[in-house]
């Protein structure tokens, strides 16, 4: 059965996961052991998976490592300098790499372990409030595994002094990193919080899911950058909770991994605004899967959407968004749009929008394209000197860089730049 | 500077040029005239190296060289300039980085080391002034939301800058009004020198008012049938193609 030894692992590693002590923790995991158990892995016959096959899972036994041993002057390269940060070393959190001197009074940010440990009834009434073992077996899988994470709380009305940087490391072969984070803010509060996914080994496994609680007015940017090496196993799901007039902004720049599957879901309450981009890059056979949920619960709320995708050689991408619209959410005002790059004949991008409109009065569009470069481009970048290369590169970049484009943060930015033109080599624009 | 003899070329097996012959000596200005379909912008791309045409017979020699074998960026950067018809857009390029880009492929060509930064934007801004285009042009994605009349001026402006040898102008002055034309014009007549040479292709008589050509062509089905000074322009635009035509059989 997918998955099975797995389960056979989780019984000897059980008694290392954090909370243990915690009957109603027991019990989370248990169900979620239970949802997983059924069937294992998700698979191809689902629909929501219909695109991605996840036998790879099957035939390794990715399982914890408790090295927290880092190459520093790798990981610098991905840290930003004008940020805090939290650093998950091989799913584990790592109190000397983080840097969290900077935080005010008012916003705390610790291990999940640590978490559990200070305020484990907190933890409760929050955890699994954003997405339940019952979305799919990947979440039920992380219900159970999670070793550690992240616990971000702004209270109201605060600011994050500088955005925060979790890095996500992984350094031993066929390791599981396996966490989980928590985002609360508060009314009125807001964050700007980096996801920086990255291996110094080609094989291993990332499951890593974030549930965000967001009150009311407040806002969170969040951006998710992975960088995983070149034969790993990526899930990173995002399941966020929008309050009242809150505002959810996420960055997904998917340009690493073997196999990648990113879920970006969210509940928009009344008045919310939602926007998601998104870039995937992908060449020789990686596969990328970027699957986003829109609920539109209640009524004004925005969402815009826009994703772009290219791929090379033969790579897959999948870009599956969902945008529904509930009986109550009159006075929606919805976009969405995906535009696909394919560089070679062998690649392939599987998109498909989903728009589900149960209220009558409301604003909703979508977009596709799937095309090539066009060659009267090509050959007017040739007419003014510059040879076949660069000018694809040239036009594959621009294309791609109109995501990086919207990323605010300039450290950021710069460094997804230097990613981009590694793989279109042209000169910045 | 160009020398084009015989020049058969067809369009997926349909022969379009059938014994084009054309010499342009350096410093001259020569136009191409001629009714739609004689084959004038098939001239322009075969001399470009666009892909689509098959030459099956006749040459193009260009300062020494067979033009013909060479790559398009190779004979961009040999100084064969294209301004085209319909300028391409282009998103997410600006204008500047494409002058850059262009300029330090050319002068990279030349065995030149790249363009001084600060030297490039003063050499940039005095002619963006000449084609009396606003700077904020530079900072735009090539052609992308400009007018028909600042796309050619846009043409002009890369002209400018890359200083080409031969000036191909295809059709730069349909779409222009009396004012673009007159900028567009003052600064082809600005690149004008005893050395760099220009072949215009035009429907309309009124860009010769303003940019005085050495020697006039007529083009029709495929080759060149009458070829005079500027008044050869003025005949025609009196009276048209069709006595020309008969010739061309």
């Amino acid at each position: 059965m997918s998955g099975a030894a797995y389960l056979t692992d989780y019984s000897g590693l059980a008694a290392s996961l954090p909370g243990l002590d915690l009957p109603w923790l027991q019990g989370f995991r248990q169900q979620a052991l239970q949802v997983f158990g059924v069937s294992g892995f998700p698979g191809n016959r689902e629909e929501e998976w219909r695109y991605t096959n996840l036998s790879a899972l099957n035939k390794t036994l990715f399982a914890p490592s408790a090295s927290q041993t880092v190459d520093e002057d790798w990981l610098n390269q991905y840290r930003l300098d004008d940020a805090s940060s939290v650093v998950l070393v091989n799913g584990q959190f790592s109190a000397s790499l983080s840097r969290l001197q900077d935080l005010s009074g008012q916003v705390s940010v610790s291990s999940l372990k640590q978490a559990l440990q200070d305020r484990p009834a907190w933890l409760e009434s929050r955890l699994g409030q954003a997405v339940t073992s019952a979305e799919h077996n990947l979440v039920a899988f992380n219900n159970a595994w999670f070793a550690d994470g992240v616990v971000i709380e702004a209270a109201a009305n605060q600011q994050l002094a500088k955005p925060l940087q979790i890095l996500h490391v992984v350094t031993q072969t066929d390791a599981l990193s396996a966490t989980r984070n928590l985002v609360v803010l508060n009314e009125q509060a807001e964050a700007e919080v980096i996801e920086t996914f990255v291996g110094s080994v080609d094989s291993y496994f990332t499951a890593s899911v974030n549930e965000c609680l967001l009150g009311n007015n407040a806002g969170l940017t969040l951006y998710k950058v992975q960088l995983e090496a070149e034969k790993a196993q990526h899930f990173g799901g995002t399941y966020v909770k929008q309050g009242r007039d809150s505002r959810f902004n996420h960055h997904n720049f998917a340009l690493g991994s073997g196999l990648a599957r990113s879920d970006i879901h969210s509940d928009l309450d009344t008045a919310a605004e939602c926007s998601l981009n998104g870039l995937f890059v992908a060449s020789k056979r990686q596969h990328i899967d970027n699957h986003t949920r829109i609920n539109h619960l209640k009524p004004h709320g925005i969402s815009r959407e826009f994703y772009k995708g290219v791929l090379d050689n033969k790579a897959r991408g999948v870009f599956q968004g969902r945008v529904v619209v509930a009986e109550d959410a009159q006075r929606t005002d919805s976009e969405m749009n995906n535009r696909n790059l394919l560089l070679s004949a062998d690649a392939e991008v599987d998109t498909k929008p989903q728009l589900e409109i149960y209220a009558d009065d409301v604003k909703c569009s979508h977009g596709v394209t799937v095309g090539q470069l066009e060659e009267k481009s090509v050959f007017y970048l040739q007419s003014r000197g510059l040879d076949e290369e660069a000018a694809r590169n040239i036009l594959t970049f621009a294309f791609a860089n109109e995501m990086v484009d919207k990323v605010e943060n300039a450290e950021l930015k710069a460094l997804l730049l230097k990613e981009l033109l590694e793989r279109f080599p042209a000169i910045s624009l | 500077m160009l020398s084009i003899k015989n020049l058969h070329v067809t369009i997926n097996d349909k022969p379009i040029l059938k014994g084009l012959t054309l010499d342009i000596n350096p410093g001259e200005v020569h136009a191409i005239m001629g009714p739609n379909g004689a084959g004038k912008s098939t001239l322009s791309h075969v001399l470009s190296g666009k892909a689509g045409y098959t030459v099956t017979e006749g040459s193009v020699m260009y300062n020494g060289k067979d033009l013909l074998e060479l790559a398009p960026e190779i004979r961009a950067r040999e100084g064969v300039f294209l301004a085209f018809q319909y300028p391409v857009e282009i998103p997410g390029v600006s204008n500047i980085y494409l002058l850059k880009a262009a300029l330090n492929a050319m002068r990279k060509h030349q065995g030149l080391p790249e363009v001084d930064a600060m030297d490039f934007l003063t050499i940039v801004k005095s002619k963006v002034k000449l084609l009396q285009m606003d700077e904020k042009f530079l900072y735009r994605a090539v052609n992308e939301g400009f007018s028909g009349g600042e796309k050619k001026r846009n043409e002009i402006l890369q002209a400018a800058i890359l200083e080409p040898k031969l000036c191909i102008l295809d059709e730069t002055d349909s779409g222009l009004d009396i004012d673009a034309l007159r900028i567009v014009s003052e600064g082809v007549n600005s690149l004008r020198n005893a050395e760099r040479s220009f072949l215009m292709i035009t429907h309309y008589q009124r860009l010769l008012d303003y940019i005085k050509p050495d020697v006039v062509h007529v083009l029709a089905d495929g080759k060149i049938v009458k070829s005079g000074g500027p008044e050869l322009a003025l005949e025609l635009e009196e009276r048209g193609y069709s006595w020309l035509e008969g010739q061309a059989a």
